[in-house]
């Protein structure tokens, strides 16, 4: 047979899930940027600022989420009932947040903080949950018969706890990035000043991380210390040192866009790291992306689809943010 | 195999959060067509009241919508969490049907829905308009996709089984099952006629009020007139379905009609009350039409019914729920018509606007079409247990291994935000509705929404600034001035 459907499919299944992180990230990042900014202008502002797209955002994880179904039904079933818990709690934050989006408009004032809370606690939620998923995932699922055999509380570790500590700082940068790019006057100053902080604390998060999961994962560390490997990757690390340096030079500068896209850089590295470390295992340890693949007649079908459909997606989603491009100002909005 | 008690937990799970989630659709399906028509009758004949109407229940839409999408992302993890044994199993079926919906409607819809909501100002109105349409289309395209997975797993067709796992042979044939054309359309007609019911109610509880203006006016009478096409037709689509359903799943009808015994020549009653008792085998306090289920069913006064004896025990589906939920539905579905024949009377005597007893009883009619749609689902999904893909693949089957008590707590942790969020949510869509619409909903201008183009792009927007500078209703902008005037955000309408 000449093409490798699970090989495409986990390739379209790894972009989307990019495109969510990307996506999503900065939208959940703003959430959690509220307790630093109370006043209800900047919210606003703040808030008006991703309201057109994030949507579309999110439904990049159903993408993930479905492609996973179709196309490795087996790693969707281990996987998600593997970390039933943390996905429920992650879901649960996405509730409260999504649907602060109409309701903070919609109500009171007195109740507005209620739901200020909401979508900034929910995103807290949604974010820190994710990344426990992630670390949980990276420490892998017990396996019998190719089913989930592990407990409800396997997912809780310090690895885990730690990768959703990692995931908030990366979002928080993220949030505060696109909100450097899409503000102006006075809460833009304020947004430039702590983005720094939080550049270090990503640095910190990303240092620990590149040690501690090769550490805890013998796995891992093969792949990535092992001659030629090392050799390839090397630029991996490297890069990252050079968009930290970028990114903190921007940040002392007058740059609008330039920081925001040094952090989808930052991202970017860290996710392909993940994807080198991964790489061709759905269900880690054991279990690659070919012994996991559903009947090629499924991922062939939806294959068609996505091929044809996922740039028209692009396509009109670049149109959608172009529509609402340049800065956000108080006082906008269709409320 | 999981304990019954987590079997148990996990249905329940399954059916409140299924349950939540269908009202947020079947409302945004049957207003995102309604909007895209109150647009197009706004281009087309340049009347505010369409204008005014759109933007009204946009908001209404909007909030809808977000509801939706929340809920909805639940669902799509729902199946590996709760019924990872279904997955495993039926994932190369229903897992591209799944990823179809996403990639052809959830993405249409999410693309155009912001440039739908704030995006009037910032593109032209032809490009509005696509951007209203593309997201009504995506969510019958979603209704589409979602129903063929459904029904395949109620009439499956068209796959294997190998190595205990289903594989498609024909996607045609599994897109195509044979009870999906009659479940789409049953579907989204009672998407229709749900929301043309909220959308009479509102009017008539403005009009009730004496708060009449063309806009309230409007929607009453568009509303009924949807009404009036709409209920006979899904009584006529339900019976086709109802005979597809004897065709296909006889225990289901069985159940239905509390019917036990296949005896030859019996003429059939239709009951109408009843109370089937799953142990003793018998239907209590029957009381029926002699003949009329045989006539319904077959179309003969002595035609042959299934009875819930042709099945063995462990194969029938709980009669006392589905006898009572299939009634509920049809007694309602009755109600919608007598509503749709008064208010055609009341219009043909030109007392639609003031006949007072309709106009209440269109309010008490608001809720009727999600009541009805949730004892839809309710017969279609209980009547097709034991099993979940029918026939192929049992419920007790399909669950997670997970313990009773995870799944106890994510249940309680679902029915407590649920009810709080979206009962949160229903308050305020129905304050919005309680509160308009008003002649000039449109003439407060629509901020162009988040962002802003570099110069103002048009002369509207270009003297509301001017307005906002002389009478400084306007927030102060820091940095450049906004491309477009907008009034100071208040936190919307109260």
């Amino acid at each position: 047979m000449g093409i490798d459907l699970p090989l495409l499919w986990a390739v379209i299944i790894l972009f989307s899930i990019m495109m969510y992180v990307v996506m999503d990230g900065f939208d959940l990042g703003i959430g959690m940027l509220f307790p630093w900014f109370p006043e209800k202008a900047d919210r606003d502002v703040m808030m008006n600022s991703v309201a057109p797209v994030w949507d579309g955002n999110e439904t990049w994880l159903v993408l993930g989420g479905a492609g996973l179904l179709a196309a490795f039904p087996m790693a969707y079933a281990a996987v998600l009932s593997a970390l039933y818990l943390p996905i429920t709690f992650m879901l649960i934050g996405l509730i409260f947040r999504g649907v602060a989006f109409e309701f903070r408009f919609k109500t009171a004032a007195g109740k507005r903080r209620m739901w200020d809370w909401s979508f900034c606690l929910g995103s807290f939620c949604a974010a820190f949950f994710q990344g426990v998923t992630l670390g949980a995932y990276l420490d892998g699922i017990a396996l019998r018969d190719g089913r989930f055999a592990g407990g409800a509380l396997d997912w809780v570790s310090p690895f885990s706890l730690f990768t959703g500590v990692g995931l908030v700082v990366a979002y928080m940068l993220l949030g505060s990035t696109w909100l450097v790019m899409k503000t102006s006057g006075q809460l833009q100053a304020d947004m430039r000043s702590r983005t720094r902080h939080w550049v270090w604390a990503l640095v910190a998060v990303l240092v620990v991380l590149s040690l501690w999961t090769p550490w805890a994962h013998p796995a891992i560390a093969a792949r990535w210390f092992t001659l030629p490997n090392l050799f390839w990757f090397a630029p991996v690390p490297v890069l990252v040192g050079v968009a930290t340096l970028l990114l903190l030079r921007a940040l002392r500068r007058d740059s609008h866009a330039q920081p925001f896209l040094l952090t989808l850089a930052l991202v970017f590295l860290g996710y392909s790291g993940l994807g080198i470390s991964l790489w061709p295992h759905v269900i880690p340890p054991g279990v690659t992306i070919w012994d996991a693949a559903g009947p090629p007649q499924s991922l062939g079908f939806a294959l068609v689809g996505a091929l044809l459909i996922i740039p028209v997606i692009l396509m009109y989603t670049a149109f959608s943010y172009w529509v609402f491009r340049g800065k956000v100002q108080a006082g906008e909005g269709y409320h | 195999m999981p304990d019954f008690d987590a079997l148990l937990l996990a249905r329940l799970q399954f059916a409140f959060t299924i349950s939540f989630h269908i009202l947020f659709p079947a409302l945004t399906i049957g207003l995102a067509s309604y909007l895209a028509v109150l647009e197009g009758l706004w281009l087309a004949t340049k009347r505010q009241v369409y204008l005014d109407l759109f933007h009204f229940w946009l908001k209404i839409f909007a909030v809808a919508f977000g509801m939706g999408v929340v809920s909805g992302i639940v669902m799509a993890y729902e199946f590996g969490t709760n019924w990872s044994e279904f997955s495993r199993f039926a994932g190369g079926i229903t897992g591209p049907l799944l990823a179809y919906e996403v990639l052809t409607a959830f993405f249409l819809e999410a693309g155009f829905l912001g440039v739908m909501m704030f995006g009037m100002q910032r593109v032209g109105k032809g490009l509005h308009f696509l951007a209203t349409c593309a997201v009504a289309v995506g969510t019958l395209i979603s209704a589409t996709w979602i129903l063929a997975s459904n029904s395949w797993m109620q009439t499956p067709q068209g796959f294997a089984v190998i190595d205990g796992r289903a594989v498609p042979v024909d996607w045609l044939a599994v897109i195509f099952n044979p009870s999906f054309p009659y479940r789409l359309a049953h579907m989204v007609v009672a998407a229709f006629l749900a929301t043309a019911l909220v959308v009479g109610a509102t009017g008539a509880w403005h009009l009730l009020r004496r708060r009449d203006n063309t806009a309230v006016r409007t929607m009453f009478s568009m509303a009924m007139w949807m009404v009036l096409a709409a209920a006979p037709l899904q009584a006529f689509i339900g019976d086709l379905h109802g005979l597809n359903t004897l065709e296909h799943q006889p225990a289901k009808l069985a159940a239905i009609e509390g019917h036990w015994d296949n005896v030859a020549g019996e003429r059939v009653p239709l009951l109408l009350f009843g109370l089937p008792d799953m142990q003793a085998e018998r239907t209590r306090y029957a009381i029926g039409v002699p003949g009329l289920g045989s006539l319904l069913l077959t179309h003969t006064l002595d035609g042959r019914v299934p009875g819930l004896k042709d099945f063995p025990r462990e194969d029938r589906p709980n009669s006392t729920v589905v006898f009572w939920s299939f009634r509920a539905m049809v007694g309602l579905g009755l109600l919608m018509i007598t509503l749709a024949l008064g208010a055609l009377l009341a219009r043909w005597r030109r007392r639609l606007y003031d006949a007072r007893p309709l106009l209440r009883f269109a309010v008490w009619m608001g809720p009727a079409g999600l009541a009805a749609i949730l004892a839809g689902w309710i017969t279609t999904e209980v009547g097709r247990q034991p099993w979940v893909v029918y026939g192929v693949m049992r419920t007790a089957d399909a669950v997670s291994a997970h313990a009773a008590a995870p799944v106890a707590l994510t249940l309680a942790i679902f029915v407590v935000v649920y009810f709080a969020v979206f009962g949160a949510g229903t308050v305020y869509g129905l304050r919005i509705m309680a509160k308009g619409p008003h002649t000039d909903e449109s003439a407060i201008p629509v901020p162009g929404g988040p962002g802003q183009t570099r110069t103002p792009s048009r002369p509207l927007s270009a003297a509301a600034e001017d307005e906002s500078a002389d009478g400084s209703v306007h927030a102060a902008h820091d940095g450049p001035p906004a491309g477009e005037g907008t009034p100071p955000n208040d936190g919307g309408p109260r």
